[in-house]
């Protein structure tokens, strides 16, 4: 139904105005595409361009830096006002969002053209979130997963020079950790700001989260409610903290000091643990997978549905998924690449912090892939917050989380409902039947 | 009856009137409505990538929100906002203003600039600084204390601190504004009522009593009455300094609002607290006006 926007409307100003001053364009003018990047991927993209202008010489990039505070409201600003880039940089978890608001053109037909290896090079945890009923959305950029930072030497003091395996071991250690000294410490920092280290302990426990293709809350599952007193011993044995990491003033200076010796983040902490870490203790930190699933991140490059130039575009998509440039990308940003090929490449293949992320890679889960999730992960912080601040209780807690979770996928369950009307009853699943 | 003279006055001051008024409209009373009619509909992310899935719930984002809560939360923060941050931010402003405005103060004009610049300063630039005076081991704050022999707070992580962090911050970066009207306020009293005082024998509380406070009235009013309609509104205060934590207890209705709104983009249900906003305080406002008027009759 969108006729003549105001922009289509300025457009055609401006057309008739070159037209008045009789500046004709000549027909071979390059085509300009528009590409958003986020933060200082933004900033780094643009080395890699010359050589995409040079093999199309019809083509011209235009980079647009948008910080990433501001990134998911300037995209759905844009879808609104109706002046999408051509091809965008998005996070994997955006997807199933930008999926619902039909802004996205489906790749699949395209990637018809591909061999199948190359498709089978990207980690395929990672691929994963790109593909939503049935097709593929975006391509993969680079990734991101979380495991554990440790200090190698306290880690050693209390009698493990290599990092545990097990849950069971790690536990151990860092309750090792916590008497270590005289020095008022904990063994791990678990920011109770953020909800990825609670849903990788669900996720590991075979918890799925939602229930009923996404309609509903299944935060009582017991699986869950494992994974939740698990997450809140850590709190109520002292372990860990209950702060968040905007109460930390200066995270990396506490690591230095031992205040925590054990952090779980993800691969842009390589680069700042590299620069803000005293360098008499760059020998005393390493990386290691998690005992178990992580999660599956990482950023993801997008054509817009409505985008004029598509074709010019996916040249540009094809060419950022060139192994070559992602091993490119890799040296100037250190964001890990989506394809396991460019990790040959010495820098990545001789960087001891990323072998953990590769291993890690390997074994990598999904957030349920609906447009609600990151507003349902902020209520899980929430209220995972309130327990492990002791303000309530588990069954409380969980309750209340399911019932808002109802309430938020209300929208969903009629979508569901009117999209596919008359579908015969679906038979329960086992143990469904209780509610 | 209006006479051709009288219509001719009145042609030229709807000329004059109309572009203001056309501004007004545009940019005022149409996002209004427009807001107005989004709060009776379930505007969201999958509306606006598709208009028919828009659907027209009445009131729904009301009841909705009055049984959420978080609201209440919200509500009761703001609230607590409000009713201490208000008063107080007041206080301090007469107060500041009668030191300032005093016979005996040398350099007023030093004074008046140096109580006025949080005003003028960036909020972020503050916030930053106030962080790391509220911090739990390395603040400036917690060190004065340990000092006074009393055990290091946690500002802006333990629940019940924050708030209170969040207001002392807010007073000391407002109180200028209102301390410069209220000096207007003051200097605008005839020096020969106090002479007159004086005479009559009244000491300085009594002259304060007597004099400065009721013909502070009016600026004491409007002093009042924009400081709470600001206050109602907090919003950049909590945003940079805790993003409505710990545990939302310095959630405010506006911050709310913004994250329903565009974090979630549930235009409906953020319009919707909006609305209620917007008559918690034209009944503040109200209430005043009344209060305001049975005191000076």
């Amino acid at each position: 139904m969108r006729t003549l926007t105001i922009r289509h409307c300025l457009l055609l100003i401006i057309f008739a105005a070159v037209g008045l001053i009789g500046c004709h364009a000549p027909s071979d003018q390059p085509v300009v595409v528009e590409f958003w990047a986020m933060g200082q991927e933004g900033e780094q993209v643009k080395a890699l361009l010359p050589e995409f202008e040079r093999r199309h010489p019809g083509i011209r990039v235009r980079v647009q830096q948008i910080p990433w505070s501001a990134a998911h409201e300037k995209l759905l600003t844009a879808y609104a006002g109706d002046a999408m880039p051509d091809v965008f940089q998005l996070g994997n978890t955006w997807i199933p969002e930008f999926v619902a608001l039909r802004a996205l053109e489906p790749l699949d037909a395209r990637l018809q053209g591909w061999p199948a290896a190359a498709v089978n090079d990207y980690f395929p945890g990672i691929l994963a979130t790109n593909r939503l009923n049935g097709q593929t959305w975006a391509l993969p950029w680079y990734v991101d997963t979380r495991l554990f930072f440790y200090r190698s030497d306290l880690l050693k003091a209390v009698g493990y020079p290599e990092p545990p395996t097990t849950w069971d071991d790690w536990l151990q250690a860092m309750a090792r950790l916590k008497t270590l000294d005289e020095t008022e410490r904990y063994a791990i920092l678990l920011p109770v700001n953020e909800w990825q280290f609670l849903v990788i302990l669900a996720l590991q426990r075979g918890a799925t989260l939602l229930r009923d293709r996404d309609q509903y809350g299944d935060f009582q599952n017991p699986r869950f409610k494992e994974a939740f007193r698990f997450y809140l011993s850590l709190f109520a044995e002292e372990l860990a903290p209950p702060m968040s990491n905007t109460q930390m003033a200066n995270l990396y200076q506490e690591f230095a000091n031992g205040y925590f010796a054990v952090y779980i983040t993800g691969p842009w902490n390589i680069g700042e643990f590299r620069r803000r870490l005293p360098a008499g203790l760059q020998d005393q930190w390493m990386t290691a997978p998690l005992p178990g699933a992580s999660l599956a991140g990482g950023a993801s490059l997008a054509l817009s549905r409505t985008s004029p130039r598509q074709d010019a575009a996916w040249k540009l998509l094809e060419y950022l998924a060139e192994p070559e440039q992602q091993a490119q990308f890799y040296q100037i940003t250190g964001d890990l690449p989506a394809r396991q090929s460019a990790w040959k490449i010495p820098a990545l293949a001789g960087n001891r912090y990323a072998q953990a992320f590769r291993q890690q890679l390997q074994n990598v889960q999904a957030t349920p892939p609906i447009p609600e999730w990151e507003r349902i992960a902020s209520r899980l912080t929430y209220y995972a917050e309130m327990t492990a601040r002791q303000q309530m209780s588990v069954d409380e807690a969980l309750a209340a989380l399911d019932r808002e979770v109802d309430r938020i996928l209300e929208k969903r369950r009629w979508l569901l409902e009117r999209e596919q009307p008359p579908s015969p009853p679906a038979p329960l699943p086992e143990g469904e039947g209780q509610r | 009856m209006m006479n051709g003279l009288e219509r001719h006055a009145a042609f030229s001051a709807w000329v004059f009137l109309t572009p203001a008024l056309l501004l007004i409209a545009v940019f005022f009373f149409l996002p209004v409505l427009a807001a107005l009619l989004l709060s009776f509909t379930d505007f969201d992310i999958y509306a606006l990538g598709d208009l028919n899935r828009l659907r027209f719930v009445g009131f729904n984002n009301y009841l909705h929100l009055l049984q959420s809560p978080l609201f209440w939360t919200a509500i009761g923060n703001t609230f607590y906002f409000v009713i201490l941050g208000g008063p107080l931010s007041v206080a301090v402003s007469l107060g500041a203003a009668l030191l300032v405005n005093a016979r005996l103060t040398r350099f007023p004009g030093l004074f008046r600039t140096a109580f006025f610049l949080p005003v003028v300063t960036t909020l972020v630039a503050v916030a930053v600084v106030w962080r790391y005076l509220y911090h739990p081991r390395y603040g400036l704050l917690n060190y004065g204390l340990s000092l006074a022999g009393i055990e290091p707070i946690d500002w802006l992580g333990d629940p019940d601190w924050a708030m209170p962090a969040i207001i002392l911050m807010a007073v000391w970066k407002n109180f200028g504004f209102n301390m410069i009207i209220f000096i207007a306020g003051l200097q605008n009293i005839p020096p020969q009522l106090y002479e007159a005082a004086r005479i009559d024998g009244a000491q300085a509380w009594a002259q304060f009593r007597h004099i400065t406070l009721p013909l502070l009235g009016p600026t004491f009013l409007f002093v009042a009455l924009m400081t709470m309609i600001g206050y109602f509104q907090v919003f950049a205060e909590p945003y940079v300094m805790t993003q409505g934590g710990p545990a939302n207890r310095t959630l405010s209705i506006v911050l709310l609002m913004y994250e329903e709104g565009f974090r979630w983009w549930n235009m409906g249900y953020a319009s919707a607290a909006a609305f209620i906003l917007f008559v918690l305080i034209l009944a503040g406002t109200v209430l005043q006006l009344k209060l305001r008027r049975r005191a000076s009759s």
